[in-house]
């Protein structure tokens, strides 16, 4: 990073990581917030989450959770392949996690299309004469999943920026801290999946 | 004296970046003028609270309905608690002081990340004025009060969601700050510097950054949660909708306890620099000092409790929340054992802000006392909600934090601008403010304790002498509060040349020119000593 103040002090990669790091634990408390209400709110209602979790489409659940996956992956090896100094395959899979990202969102997105139209959207008539307990389940399906598609948006700008600085030649093989720190935000939002989709698909 | 420059280096505040005027200031990435971008911002801010505050005392004056309608009294404290405490207390010291005073302190030339400091005053300042604008868009002022509860709040049909989307930003803001923090505070210090040699304001803001960063996430997923329910009728705490209000509690509170002390521990910071340069003696118990820091940061995590005896929580949950209370009160005690045992036997110079910083210590004691009458289950059935807990807590947080805020401003103030303020003034104000503090939140205590309930506009005869005096007190608290910002600003270019070190103190930012250089240090210092050696006596 240039810095127009004028001060020669530079930030090294061990400091930027640092900071990044930190940042990751907010998230994760972030998540812990609604984690905590789903605990405390499936103790109450253990009968209606069960019912409601059923409707869910197991199937989208687990082919994005595998899309995921693959990209954390994708996103790790783009780390080696630019200390190797292959900015061109480094680039090339950034692009694919991407691309991984957009699948899931299209996944996202015929998810919940396929709700709406059994109007099953906050505030709908359909919804709010839903048993309550079944209520509660659903506001927490949106708001996680929600919360989520919003970090996998992030998270992908995040690398596309990483993609231009890695052609403007600002990251190379001997400074990719911004690399690392986007693989790194990125592999949180793998992690974050990895916790919703039992909760909310599988434990019915 | 005139305005022309009589310094004989360039300093921060004539360094020009790449633009001119006030644009080279909202561009600046020197951790200085950020301190100073937030010093000017909370002081506005603080004056309009405060205004908000009087205009609640003066219809409180006398019993009945005098120059506003109830619901207008929901909206004023309401955004008295909000700008008070989200915007002006909770980022205060560490957001201004700490900007301006951490680099230097531990010898580095700026923040770990400079470019996220001028980030984060502009997300401050987002919030602050979505917070402001709560009052006058849409729907009517909130009327929640700043704790937001729930379903009142998912229901009350007034602006609430501008109010919560402040808090929210306000909060990524404070994340921000303390994560600026902590890195600077691990990567930055300067040669030499381990953590036992670096001075305890820095060890205050270290602690307070861990309660920024791991606090602040829960309530933010609160804040959004209330919101999702409001604009989505999710149910996660309307009882209507499946939701469960007190789930809303616990959460708001595991980040709220915790929140009192980024208040307070920064402050204590503030005044245990400011002991020993003004007894010229090294501070006493260092070691306890930081250590009981992180200690008040710890277990203030697991007291939220002590705010929901009230609700119904279990038996066993009331007597743990009392008893981990009562603990928090040991590290505090300690603290206030060492400021006074450090002027002791020293040589003590009542200079402005020794005094204000003794009038931290005990207006800090009384809140704190009382603090321990609502930790204890008995009383605070009683107390709960009445105007003994407003006095408590303004005890705290007014004569506490705001208190240091004051004797931090008079302390570095030669430092920042290179000017001295004036003395006499000072003490005047110092006198006039501390006689109106007491005054107007003194009574409160005793009709609180006779049962005046807090948040009520209106109130029954027999609480009139009370608030009367109340109401007194705060006209004259505003007037010392005027007089104490006159002085500071009028001396900011009039005022005589201060020296590097007017007050004879050895930390860092006393080595380096009034005010500082642009880059603080022309060449980065080398720590050999632990940071409080006075000259004269070092012996202990
Ligand atoms: C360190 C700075 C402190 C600050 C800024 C502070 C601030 C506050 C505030 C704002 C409230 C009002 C909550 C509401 O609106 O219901 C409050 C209540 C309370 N405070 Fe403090 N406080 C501090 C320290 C303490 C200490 C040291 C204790 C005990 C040892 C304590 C015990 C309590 C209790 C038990 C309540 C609940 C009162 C009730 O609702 O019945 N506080 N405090
Ligand atoms: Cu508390």
């Amino acid at each position: 990073m240039t810095n127009h103040s004028g001060h020669p002090h530079q930030i090294d990669s061990e400091t930027g990581k640092m900071g990044m790091w930190l940042f990751l634990f907010t998230e994760l408390f972030l998540f812990g917030g609604l984690f905590l209400a789903y605990a405390v709110l499936r103790i109450q209602h253990a009968e209606g989450f069960h019912r409601a979790a059923q409707e869910l489409d197991i199937f989208i659940g687990t082919l994005n959770t595998v899309v995921l996956l693959v990209s954390s992956m994708t996103v790790a090896m783009s780390i080696t392949a630019l200390q190797k100094g292959n900015k061109n395959l480094s680039i090339g899979l950034i692009l694919i996690t991407v691309l991984l990202a957009g699948v899931f969102m299209v996944n996202k997105y015929f998810e919940w299309s396929h709700k709406f139209e059994h109007h099953l959207w906050p505030g709908s008539e359909v919804y709010l004469n839903l048993d309550r307990t079944e209520i509660t389940f659903y506001g927490l399906y949106y708001m996680m999943t929600g919360l989520h598609a919003l970090h996998v948006f992030i998270g992908a700008i995040l690398l596309i920026v990483t993609v231009f600085r890695i052609k403007a030649g600002v990251q190379h093989a001997g400074h990719y801290v911004l690399l690392e720190n986007s693989a790194l935000y990125w592999h949180l939002v793998d992690l974050i999946w990895i916790f919703l989709f039992p909760l909310l698909y599988l434990i019915t | 004296m005139g305005n022309e420059n009589k310094y004989t280096h360039v300093s921060y505040l004539e360094h020009q970046g790449r633009f001119k005027g006030i644009m080279s200031w909202l561009t600046s990435t020197d951790h200085k003028k950020i301190g100073l971008m937030y010093l000017y911002a909370i002081v506005v801010f603080f004056l309009a609270a405060a205004v908000l505050g009087l205009l609640m005392r003066i219809e409180k004056m006398n019993p009945g309905a005098d120059i506003m309608d109830a619901q207008t009294y929901n909206g004023i404290f309401t955004l008295h608690g909000v700008i008070m405490i989200f915007i002006v207390v909770i980022p205060g010291i560490a957001a201004v002081f700490g900007n301006f005073f951490l680099p230097i302190m531990i010898g580095a030339k700026d923040v770990a990340f400079p470019k996220l400091n001028l980030f984060s005053w502009y997300v401050y300042i987002t919030g602050a004025i979505l917070g402001v604008l709560s009052q006058f868009a849409g729907d009517g002022p909130p009327d929640t009060g700043w704790t937001f509860y729930v379903p009142y709040s998912a229901d009350s049909n007034t602006n609430v969601i501008f109010a919560l989307t402040a808090a929210f930003v306000l909060g990524f803001s404070s994340i921000l700050t303390g994560l600026n923090f902590i890195v600077t505070i691990h990567r930055l210090r300067a040669p030499g510097m381990s953590w036992f040699k670096m001075p305890l304001f820095p060890w205050s803001l270290y602690a307070t950054a861990w309660i920024q960063l791991l606090a602040t996430p829960i309530v933010g997923i609160t804040l959004l949660m209330v919101i999702a329910e409001r604009v989505l009728h999710i149910g996660f705490f309307d009882p209507a909708l499946g939701g469960d209000p007190l789930l809303f509690q616990h959460l708001f509170w595991i980040y709220s306890h915790p929140a009192v002390y980024v208040m307070i521990l920064p402050a204590m910071g503030v005044v245990t620099e400011i002991f020993p340069t003004f007894s010229q003696k090294p501070v006493f118990g260092y070691g306890a000092i930081a250590i009981s820091s992180l200690a008040i940061a710890f277990v203030g995590y697991f007291v939220w409790g002590h705010h929901m005896f009230t609700t119904g929580i279990s038996y066993w949950s009331r007597w743990f929340f009392s008893f981990l209370t009562f603990i928090v009160a040991v590290p505090s005690a300690i603290k206030v054992f060492n400021w006074i045992s450090t002027m002791y036997g020293g040589s003590i110079d009542l200079k402005p802000p020794l005094l204000y910083a003794i009038s931290f210590i005990f207006l800090f004691l009384i809140g704190g006392f009382t603090g321990l009458t609502l930790g204890a289950l008995a009383t605070n059935v009683h107390l709960h909600d009445t105007d003994f807990v407003v006095a408590h807590f303004h005890y705290i947080i007014f004569g506490g934090m705001g208190f240091a805020f004051f004797a931090a401003m008079h302390y570095w103030y030669p430092k920042i601008y290179g000017r001295m303020y004036s003395d006499k003034l000072a003490y005047i104000a110092w006198g006039i403010l501390f006689v109106g503090f007491n005054l107007l939140y003194f009574p409160l205590f005793i009709i609180g304790i006779q049962g005046m309930p807090r948040r009520y506009f209106d109130y029954l005869p027999e609480f009139h002498t009370g608030q009367m005096i109340s109401s007194i007190g705060a006209y004259i608290l505003f007037t010392g509060l005027i007089l104490m910002i006159g002085n500071l600003i009028y001396h900011r270019r009039r005022g005589a040349v201060a020296p590097s070190n007017p007050w004879n103190g050895v930390t860092l930012e006393w080595q380096i020119e009034s005010p500082p250089t642009h880059e603080n240090f022309d060449e980065i210092p080398v720590i050999k000593h632990p940071p409080y050696l006075f000259k004269k006596n070092d012996t202990n």
